[in-house]
């Protein structure tokens, strides 16, 4: 208003300009809430406020809503441990460690929920809302690799960090990989090379492999990977042959495989679609047939325990790939079963774990930071070493934000002893057969871009 | 005439008063936020534009999500190789899915009643199918389409290295709350001219359509025409809807396509009432309500808002009511469709007009208004 | 050859399933002329039905797990295996086709309450509300199922005695790579005895006269002093009926989840429309139609000229019929097509 003094009554028009601009930022203040507030640094900064408020956003509907109701239970039971109640879980045996069960740097852990839906619309729809609303400092979770995707990209417009839950496409850390999304979570490329050498002991140098593949950006990478390790250790591949996502009957695709002459089926579904399938070739005497002189055999990369089961019979002795099982009888594994057995009267699953998991990584991330600044949070995450957390010595790297660890090959058990037992650890492929050079040819075309911090 | 001429204009500055004040009104609801408030106004657009075609002429579409996924695959593309200003996004959204709508609508409106429904659902699937799989160099596929920092964007100047620009309105930018206003502006337009449509010659022909097809085609008067004109204003209404989220949030996502969708605007328009200006609005309003802001009460919530009680008694309420929210939304949202529809023949704006009713008390006009409308079919 | 005939075994068996749920469908929304989104719904509490049984049957004596020492966990042996041995055991493997004892009471029921508390005031309401209603409905229906059952799906095995596949080729003379599972065959004659049944019922008793009848014309019908509205409330719970057995019998084939309604729901309505309004033959005919192209546009050979055909395939075919012969394969003027 010294303009008005300056030159009297004599309102330029610039000057009417800026005073309507400045009355309309004043007035609009309020209405941009959390988003560019005053004296924020960066995106929902929690300033002084004595907590901080965590977004955990998994799916509550739709076929993976077992699977994400596990997940929250994970990031609850973090959650507690992280304020200190409880018994702490991997927190005693996470090495290094700053975390002090005192919340993170002293704020205690808050958290809101979201419905993904297994839709990305929804998700990112969910998403904004724990952003914009709540003034969430971190978004976590997810059941399938196009949701993280879609999430993870909306991290990095808005300035968020994204700890990804359960994300297996190697897109996630390859060609979608974005600076502010981390993934523990391991991907088909390690899955396949995991295979392999297990696959070649048990089954030999020659075979012949029929692909049946969820049609969808997932269930391809992972195919890619697969028929790469599989033809590595001299595997012929059949025919590959991809399948409408929740195609419910898998018959029609399932009869050619009788008689085309191959004698391993492997089948990149996931959740109800594996259920399905792995069921349905069961029923069609697959696995009773003699081909080529080969017991014939089915092979389902990657494992969800969850849904297998109920799968019972069918699962027996078929190979598979998983990032963590409860029945690992490492000092971290054994501490975090035991809390959230005794929390849930169950063991939980590999969704559950790498969700827990990376609730700890964020929190020790930032109190190594001294700070909630996604971009020096971020900072502390890339090319971390930890250990102690169920997986073995592990690193962030940071040229894909992909953490590199042992791999489990499992197998269905044989004779089970409870309804929780049902896979059993053939084998722990380590670290660096799994490894793979950032610009691999499945990894290209991909760009972390800058880290954003929302200001 | 002047009097009616009156109440439009009344309705539409209330309308408009009601949508940009949103973010005040909205606040103790826990809406008011600019992501939420952007949907409302887009499926809000969405639905009214749905409304023209089943509300005017009673031919009901299955397959509205199509035109909305086209919209936003359009809008997208548009950021990705031309600018990240919406404007062309906007244009390229509504002329590409009033393109599909007229070829889709050429077709399926050969039939008419629940023939029509199957051939709409029926394209829709296709679309959705097809975007969801074998199409995906152009719809990026479950992941959906979003921008990349490699895209060309040939109008723009090059941007800073590293991060992908933002959707801008001459370098407003288009989140957040600026967003909001955009999408309502965007709104009230599409509503006046949904206004406008309704009283015009061109309406008055649809509704004729409606209420008996087959004497107006003794008459020897072609209906076809007016039928496809409807079909591709509506499919262009969600085009544009579409081209919104993608100027909001720029990712276009296959599933926008799915049936689920397509039934989702069906039962916006119904819940709000078919046939009404306001009701769609509303219907899309109230379910967006419940998916974004019930889903997200979890029992932390609860416990804090039942604290004031004892313990025992808030344990019992918390059971209770996290059955009907958080994961237990869609339980809520059931008994919602059910009990208005029992309750309230004609949608919303029946239950609206009833309360008004007991205000005028113009009895027994009001009376015979609402009794005769559940038997229109 | 052998691949040809697989395919056309898996079409008939598709078609089956398909038919036996458009028939239900039809007989509410092609003929009762409610538009009943619930259908699906119907059909996933016929599975269920098995799951409970199921779980009925294997109720079970808790024995802690040692081995397992952080938590409490248990291993369980079904009281009935406790009891009688080996008969419990066989009982507990019965338990689908056992299931039918529960199913038929149960969908009866079902379909009564469906009618009466609810359908019979919409009878004349707009298109609109019913299916605003049933879908609300069949959201509620679906939600207490996941309460109760989780999301997951629950596959439930079939008898041993025909869980393996049946030498078909060796029957015929046709080769041993001819093979098809038992069950799937089952739920094949399954199919057509069902559909024989209601043609049958509606064909031949006066009952079904006169419910024709009055889908012709209500009015007349209920001019002859005949109480139409009873009659009808009988054939929504067949339709109920109808649409559970075939959920009860599809369990070993595809593990039931609270959400397989909702998938079928999308895909009968097709059938009926494409069958034709009206048309319980046209119906079936479109089941099997459907089954059969969706199982050959699902061959490699296909798939390799037209990629991705085989998702698209029965909402192609659907436009097709829908544009060549307008009210679907057999169906009946002005019923729905207002």
């Amino acid at each position: 208003m010294s303009k008005l003094t300056k030159k009297g009554s004599q309102w330029s028009r610039r000057d009417v300009l800026k005073a309507t601009a400045a009355t309309g930022a004043i007035a609009g203040a309020p209405m941009f809430f959390t988003r560019h507030a005053y004296g924020a640094d960066y995106l929902n900064n929690p300033g002084d406020a004595g907590s901080v408020k965590l977004g955990f956003n998994v799916p509550q509907s739709g076929a993976y809503a077992d699977e994400g109701a596990d997940e929250l239970r994970a990031f609850k039971l973090a959650v507690k441990h992280l304020n200190g109640e409880g018994d702490g879980g991997m927190m005693t045996t996470m090495q290094p460690s700053e975390l002090k069960g005192n919340g993170i740097l002293g704020k205690k852990v808050e958290f809101v929920t979201g419905d993904t839906q297994t839709k990305s619309d929804a998700a990112r729809a969910s998403a904004k809302r724990m952003i914009e609303k709540d003034g969430v400092i971190m978004v976590s979770g997810g059941s399938s690799s196009g949701v993280a995707i879609a999430v993870q990209g909306l991290c990095q417009e808005a300035g968020i960090i994204f700890m990804a839950g359960l994300t297996h496409s190697n897109d996630t850390t390859g060609k979608d990989k974005r600076a502010n999304g981390f993934r523990h979570f391991f991907n088909g490329y390690m899955s396949g090379a995991a295979l392999g050498p297990v696959l070649e002991k048990a089954y030999g140098k020659e075979r012949n492999a029929y692909h049946l593949t969820a049609d969808y950006t997932w269930g391809w990478t992972q195919e890619e990977s697969l028929i790469a390790s599989t033809e590595n250790i001299g595997w012929q591949t059949q025919t590959t042959v991809k399948t409408p996502v929740g195609a419910g009957d898998f018959s029609q695709y399932i009869t050619p495989v009788l008689n085309s002459g191959a004698d391993t089926l492997i089948l990149n579904h996931y959740g109800k679609d594996m259920i399905n399938s792995l069921t349905q070739a069961v029923q069609f005497g697959l696995r009773d047939k003699q081909v080529n002189g080969n017991d014939f055999v089915i092979v389902v990369p990657l494992y969800s325990r969850l849904m297998a089961q109920g799968a019972g019979e069918n699962v027996k002795g078929i190979f598979g790939s998983t990032n963590w099982h409860w029945s690992l009888t490492d000092a971290g594994s054994q501490a975090f079963v035991k809390s959230f057995g005794q929390e849930y009267g169950f063991p939980p699953s590999q969704a559950a774990h790498t969700c827990y998991v990376q609730t700890l990584l964020y929190a020790d991330a930032c109190e190594r930071a001294g700070t909630f600044e996604p971009c020096q949070v971020g900072a502390a995450l890339e090319g971390h070493k930890f250990d102690g957390l169920g997986n073995g010595p592990t690193e962030y790297r940071a040229e894909d934000h992909q953490c590199f660890k042992d791999v489990l090959v499992v197998k269905g058990k044989e004779n089970p002893t409870s309804q929780f037992d049902i896979l059993e650890v053939v084998e722990v492929t380590p670290r660096a057969q799994v490894e793979y050079a950032p610009d691999h040819p499945m990894f290209a075309g991909g760009n972390l871009g800058e880290c954003n911090n929302g200001a | 005439m002047n009097s009616s001429a009156f109440k439009d204009t009344l309705l539409l500055v209330v309308f408009a008063t009601a949508i940009l004040t949103m973010p005040i009104w909205l606040k103790p609801f826990g809406a008011a936020y600019p992501d939420l408030m952007q949907r409302f106004a887009i499926y809000g657009l969405f639905a009214i534009g749905f409304n023209i075609l089943f509300g005017l002429t009673g031919y009901l579409s299955f397959g509205h999500a199509a035109f909305l996924g086209v919209g936003s695959y359009a809008a997208v593309w548009s950021f990705k190789l031309l600018t990240m200003n919406v404007l062309p996004a906007v244009f390229f959204g509504v002329i590409v899915a009033g393109f599909f709508a007229y070829l889709i609508g050429f077709i399926s409106l050969r039939r008419s009643g629940i023939y029509f429904s199957i051939l709409t659902l029926a394209f829709a699937q296709m679309c959705y199918n097809l975007a969801y799989s074998v199409l995906t160099p152009i719809t990026n596929g479950e992941t959906g389409l979003q921008l990349t920092l490699d895209d060309p964007r040939v109008l723009d100047a090059q941007a800073a290295a590293g991060s992908i620009p933002g959707t801008t309105l001459f370098g407003i930018p288009m989140t957040g709350i600026t967003g909001f206003y955009f999408c309502a502006v965007v709104l009230i337009i599409g509503f006046f001219i949904s206004m406008r449509i309704f009283n015009s010659p061109f309406g008055m022909m649809l509704k004729a359509i409606k209420s008996n097809q087959n004497r107006m085609s003794y008459t020897g008067f072609n209906t076809r025409p007016y039928l496809i004109w409807a079909f591709v204003i509506s499919g262009m209404y969600a085009g544009l809807a579409g081209s919104l989220l993608a100027v909001t949030d720029p990712l276009a996502g296959a599933e926008r396509m799915q049936w689920t969708a397509s039934g989702e605007v069906v039962l916006m328009t119904i819940l709000g009432g078919a046939g009404t200006l306001v009701g769609p609005f509303l219907g899309a309003g109230l379910i967006k309500y419940f998916e974004n802001i019930f889903s997200s009460f979890n029992e932390q919530i609860l416990h804090e808002a039942f604290a004031a009680l004892p313990d025992g008694l808030e344990n019992a309420l918390v059971g209770l009511t996290s059955l009907f929210v958080g994961e237990g939304w869609h339980l809520t949202l059931g008994l919602l469709f059910m009990v208005i529809v029992i309750f309230l023949p004609g949608g919303i704006m029946e239950g609206v007009r009833r309360i008004g009713s007991l205000f005028t008390r113009s009895g027994s006009k009001a009376k015979s208004e609402s009794s005769t409308a559940p038997e229109a079919r | 050859m052998d691949s040809i005939l697989l395919q056309i075994l898996n079409g008939l068996d598709k078609g089956g399933a398909y038919a036996l749920i458009a028939l239900g469908l039809t007989l509410t929304f092609g003929t009762l002329g409610v538009v009943n989104f619930a259908h699906g719904a119907i059909f996933m509490i016929g599975a269920f039905c098995a799951v409970t049984m199921n779980k009925l049957l294997t109720i079970s004596k808790k024995v802690k797990d040692e081995s397992i020492t952080f938590f409490d966990a248990f291993k369980e042996q079904p009281y009935l295996e406790i009891w009688f041995g080996d008969t419990g055991a066989k009982i507990v493997e019965y338990s689908v086709p056992l299931s039918i004892l529960l199913a038929v009471p149960v969908m009866i029921l079902i379909g009564l309450a469906m009618e009466r508390g609810l359908i019979r005031h919409f009878y004349k309401r707009a298109h609109a509300d019913q299916i605003l209603v049933t879908f609300g409905l069949a959201i509620i229906i679906q939600e207490i199922v996941r309460h109760y059952f989780g999301a997951n799906p629950i596959p439930q095995a079939a008898p041993a005695i025909v869980a393996g596949s049946a030498s078909i080729g060796e029957w015929f003379g046709l080769g041993p790579n001819l093979v098809y599972p038992w069950w799937r065959l089952i739920y094949l004659v399954f199919a057509l005895v069902v559909l024989g049944s209601v043609f049958a019922f509606l064909q031949f008793t006066t009952f079904g006269m006169v419910v024709r009848a009055g889908m012709q014309d209500r009015e007349t019908v209920g001019l002859l002093g005949i109480n139409i509205q009873k009659r009808f409330t009988i054939v929504f719970a067949i339709a109920a009926l109808v649409a559970g057995l075939a959920g009860v019998m599809y369990t070993p084939i595809l593990p039931p989840d609270y959400h397989m309604g909702m998938d079928f729901l999308v895909l009968s309505f097709v059938v009926v429309v494409v069958g034709g309004m009206g048309s319980l033959g046209g119906a079936v005919a479109a089941g099997f139609l459907l089954g059969i192209l969706q199982s050959f546009a699902s061959m490699n050979e296909v798939k390799s000229i037209l990629p991705g055909i085989d998702q698209i395939i029965i909402y192609l075919v659907a436009v097709v019929v829908l544009l060549v012969r307008p009210r679907g394969l057999m169906g009946r003027k002005g019923v729905m097509e207002d």
